[in-house]
């Protein structure tokens, strides 16, 4: 695909996206649009280390969930304004991927999926437990969202407004990073590490920025994660949160922009719009990756990219 | 000095439980690198089916061997059908098993309903056995012994049968054994049908202990990766050294620090992880 | 700047729905709709499709009629989780235009959706037993006719003291807030009647085997309270027999420990078990008859907690809208209406409200008992007209923490 028809892509599919409250009939679609885009942010941050860096974790959704958890701590029981809470749950968040960091980048492969799926539900294991801090399993609920500049962000239209110019700058640090000297070196030290190190690349270096990159921006979900549910308990920590983030990378395609963005969209629609029609939605899911997978091994987006191709051809 | 012999047995008796669930996944992750995330999931299918056929009056340790049989058929058809073609591709396996795993709790909730099905110990193990004052459980005495028995079987049937070392050469090098004359893909059908029937072998006999219900898979599945990471990946003593491990670290760790007890598993293995990230007997992974 | 038309023009096309929503009255023949919020997938679904179950048998026995309305009920799946919840609810409120909701089913998920219906003003009845609900911060447009999780607890803890004469007890529960607030409840009443609590036993509530925690527990007790959910009643309880500890140390239970679905399991072992509810399915009315009759014809099986409380739920907004001649467009009189209502005939006896919307009702102690191979929870004594507060006063009460992990303080551990 030529770089300017994927330009035109994307600019369609923002106007498609900056259309939606018009179109969605009632705020609760918008809201469904909301969960979407917001997750969306958590599988773009995901794919910066398995798209770029060969890195599959299984223990994202922590960072989501420490930077939910600071939001809606600071915010219901220090009494901090957003500008406050968003900074302090961002600085949060990364810091967590910092030690995640420092531990699981010893590991790579499959080790690396054990470590990070360990650290996460060490995470999960104390949100429930340490109920002081968390509320445990009864979690933290906020009031309400907060007024910034002038928005109010308890409208429906004006949060979705918000999550989508957060998904687009997401999508741009992305792209810019995919192009960046430092974007080339994550997937060298993915694809030939050992020539990287020979070139005198601090591999592990390299490594930590991309992962420490990835927490970031999952920490910027979770700021966002906090707002839209104004509620956050242990299950946005948990394993299935953070298998889900995995899911949507894969099913949308590893390594793309929209890919993520997509398969957080198909699965996000899955569980909230299908589930209310079919009542064995857990079974169709399940069948959603296999067919994705055994169909498209490399995702939605390359599938239908390269489908197309063909057709044209 | 009772609480230590107690918990000793338990965590004993829990490390028989453990090696039983764990030793067919390690199998099947080892020597194929698959990391089966469905593997609580056949596990839990074993028990549920196992309580069928209980309930149709077979006797134990037949409906555990006919459940494994079964659930390794599964195992093999699984195999064949959506995963072989998954070769190497790592995040393929992950999706596809996990989405196996979501199909098979869905079909066990919608076949046996959301209540627990309790499965009925051998009437003779069931009597608690007196040591020394105290009474303990006789069927998890049984559990252990049967886990021993079962991890000298497969080291035979690993180390001392022709089966056993085409499997070894086949994972060692793919390219060599069907070089001289190896069928891979038949190969790894075997290992599969093996590993899936130990895992439904597993619920069967853990079932008097554990029993099935809605949930048993997540329940087991992080406790098999625990036992892997411990002890190694694809490695039979590993598995059986990592499997007794988990059961003590679970039994004294949860009596000694009740504050930790839900991350007192995954503690030890971020520790294992960081200090030493091929476990106690594995080799380096890749 | 971002308030356009854009709604005006297309909730006309949702029709009787969005009458209702935006004012004009409905009309007799309108369904009542019923947003219903349940778990159907998942590891807590059990107790999820039990919840349906009940709704489903009572609305057959009456005519898919409540208040003289045919009703349109709208099941919604949350799959136990709270964020799932909290988009479910907005489905039912803001899509389908439900005129109340009943449940969630799970405390967590209760909390995370109380914000959001209290804001929009939307009657909810409350099945999760979360002491929250209904006391400090109580919500206004909320009102539960089952039971808060400490309800049942306080009325065991005297019957332990007074009827069994015991003093020294354990207690253990599923490490969660629905296990600590039925344990919490029960130290205070019995450590204040003058008993002691000696032990305190909080496994996971993932807890793969109960084992380690049997082989804890102290041998010189007079019984042992269980404040487990789900399943972990049953695994709980077999493994204590196989440690050889059953009819050693009476076990006795909070509202889930032995509850209906899992008491024919647990066989023999279960005999003797006491346990606190505010309802058993052997209640002798003929409400609970014909509800009874009706769970086993469609489901094979005797209704427990999870499948009491929609047909307790049922009765009471029965009542109310028939009370209200079918109206239900005003969500403050629909509400005061339903609190301020004495509901004679509920499956669990009489059902009344406190100023903080929990019922006032029946408290029923049971005790397991065998015959021809089934397990019964038999009624052994009827505590009748008990408050969420017991004999302590509201005011005083309020003013100290919900019950929790960590409140009231086990004074008399040891270890």
């Amino acid at each position: 695909m030529t770089r300017f028809a994927s330009m035109r892509g994307w600019a369609l599919t923002l106007i498609a996206l900056a259309m939606l409250p018009f179109i969605l009939p009632s705020d609760y679609y918008l809201g469904i649009a909301t969960h979407a885009l917001v997750i969306a942010v958590l599988a773009l941050s995901l794919d910066i280390l398995i798209g770029q860096g060969g890195m599959s974790s299984l223990g994202h959704a922590a960072y989501l969930g420490v930077s939910a958890y600071a939001v809606a701590w600071t915010t219901r029981n220090a009494g901090w304004p957003a500008y406050a809470a968003i900074p302090f749950a961002l600085a949060l968040g990364t810091l967590t991927a910092c030690v995640f960091g420092v531990l699981a980048l010893r590991a790579r492969g499959l080790g690396f999926l054990m470590i990070t799926l360990a650290l996460g539900q060490v995470m999960w294991g104390a949100a429930y437990r340490w109920v002081d801090l968390t509320g445990g399993d009864n979690g933290i609920r906020m009031q309400a969202r907060p007024v910034l500049l002038g928005f109010d962000l308890n409208n429906a239209t004006n949060f979705y407004i918000i999550v989508c110019a957060v998904l687009l700058t997401t999508l741009i640090a992305i792209y810019k990073l995919d192009h960046s000297a430092l974007g080339a070196c994550l997937r060298g030290t993915r694809d030939q590490p050992r020539r990287m190190r020979m070139l005198g690349h601090d591999v592990w270096k390299i490594r930590f920025v991309g992962f420490v990159s990835a927490g970031f921006w999952g920490a910027v979900a979770g700021v966002l994660y906090a707002y839209d549910y104004l509620y956050v308990g242990p299950s946005a920590l948990s394993l299935p949160q953070s298998a889900e983030a995995l899911l949507m990378v894969v099913l949308g395609g590893a390594g793309t922009l929209a890919g993520p963005v997509a398969g957080a969209i198909v699965i996000t629609v899955i569980k909230t719009v299908v589930s209310s029609y079919v009542d064995r939605w857990y079974t169709l899911l399940g069948l959603t990756f296999i067919i994705v997978v055994s169909v498209m091994p490399k995702g939605l987006v390359p599938g239908i990219r390269s489908w197309m191709k063909g057709n044209r051809a | 000095m009772q609480f230590w012999i107690i918990q000793t047995l338990n965590s004993l008796a829990m490390g028989g439980l453990l090696f039983l669930l764990s030793a067919g996944f390690s199998l099947i992750f080892g020597l194929m690198r698959i990391p089966n995330l469905a593997h609580g999931g056949l596990f839990m299918l074993g028990a549920y089916v196992g309580a069928t056929l209980l309930g149709q009056s077979l006797p134990f340790w037949l409906a555990a061997i006919v459940a494994g049989a079964l659930v390794g058929a599964l195992g093999v058809i699984l195999e064949g059908t959506l995963l072989r073609r998954m070769a190497g591709n790592e995040q393929g396996q992950v999706l596809i098993t996990l989405g196996i795993s979501f199909i098979i709790a869905d079909l066990c909730l919608l076949s046996w309903g959301g209540d627990p099905v309790p499965l009925a110990a051998p009437r003779g193990l069931r009597p608690p056995v007196f040591l020394a004052g105290f009474a303990f459980p006789g069927y998890r005495l049984a559990v252990l012994g049967f886990a021993l028995a079962a991890a000298l079987g497969l080291w035979m049937l690993l180390e001392r049968t022709r089966l056993g070392a085409m499997i070894r050469a086949g994972v060692d090098d793919r390219e060599m054994a069907r070089s001289v004359g190896i069928r891979v893909s038949r190969l790894f059908s075997a290992v599969f049908f093996l590993g899936a029937f130990l895992a439904g072998l597993g619920g069967v006999i853990g079932g008097p202990i554990l029993s099935a219900y809605p949930g048993l898979d997540a329940d087991m599945l992080p406790l098999a990766l625990v036992v892997v990471i411990l002890g190694g990946v694809g490695s039979l003593p590993g598995a059986l050294v990592g499997s007794f491990l988990v059961g003590i670290i679970y039994n004294f760790g949860t009596a000694l620090f009740p504050d930790f007890a839900y991350v007192i598993l995954f503690l030890p293995m971020v520790v294992m992880l960081v200090v030493k990230p091929t476990g106690l007997f594995g080799r380096a992974m890749r | 700047m971002f308030q356009l038309s854009r709604r005006g023009i297309l909730k006309t096309g949702l029709g009787a729905s969005a009458l209702t929503l935006t004012g004009i009255p409905a009309r007799a023949a309108d369904p009542l709709r019923i947003g219903f919020l349940t778990v159907k997938t998942g590891p807590l679904a059990a107790g999820g499709i039990q919840m349906e179950q009940g709704m489903l048998a009572w609305l057959k026995l009456n005519k898919n009629k409540i208040g003289g309305r045919d009703v349109e009920l709208m099941v919604a799946d949350t799959n136990g989780v709270p964020a799932t919840t909290r988009t479910k609810t907005q489905e039912l409120v803001e899509r389908q235009g439900a005129n109340l909701l009943i449940g969630p089913l799970a405390a967590f998920e209760a909390l995370a959706v109380a914000d959001y219906t209290e804001a929009h003003k939307m009657p909810t009845l409350g099945l999760a037993a979360f002491d929250e609900g209904t006391q400090k911060g109580a919500q206004k447009y909320f009102a539960r006719p089952t039971s808060s999780a400490g309800q049942a607890s306080h009325v065991l803890a005297a019957y332990c003291y007074t009827e069994l004469k015991m003093r020294r007890m354990a207690v253990i529960a599923d490490d969660f807030a629905y296990g600590h607030q039925q344990t919490s409840a029960f130290l205070r009443v019995f450590e204040d009647m003058g008993g002691k609590i000696v032990q305190k036993i909080l496994p996971p509530l993932n807890a793969p085997d109960y084992g380690t925690y049997i082989s804890q527990i102290k041998t010189n007790l007079d019984g042992i309270f269980m404040g487990f959910a789900g399943s972990n009643g049953f695994r709980f309880t077999k493994a204590f027999f196989e440690y050889g500890l059953g009819g050693k140390i009476q076990l006795v239970g909070g509202l889930t420990a032995m509850d209906e679905a899992i008491l024919q399991q647990t066989g023999e072992d279960a005999v003797g078990i006491i346990s606190g509810n505010f309802y058993t399915p052997s209640l002798e009315n003929p409400e609970n008859k014909a509800f009874v009759a009706q769970m086993n014809a469609d489901y094979k099986a005797d209704p427990g907690y999870y499948a009491c409380g929609p047909a307790i739920v049922a009765a009471v907004l029965d009542a109310a809208i028939t009370k209200l001649g079918g109206k239900v467009d005003d969500p403050d009189l629909l509400i005061s209406t339903i609190r301020s209502n004495t509901v004679p005939n509920t499956i669990r006896g009489p059902v009344k409200f406190d100023a903080y919307g929990q019922a006032i009702g029946n408290i029923y102690v049971r005790k397991v008992t065998r015959a021809g191979g089934k397990n019964t929870n038999t009624v052994i004594k009827t505590y009748e007209n008990v408050s969420q507060f017991w004999t302590y006063d509201p005011a005083e009460f309020l003013k100290n923490p919900t019950y929790s992990r960590d409140w009231p303080v086990a004074k008399n551990l040891e270890n």
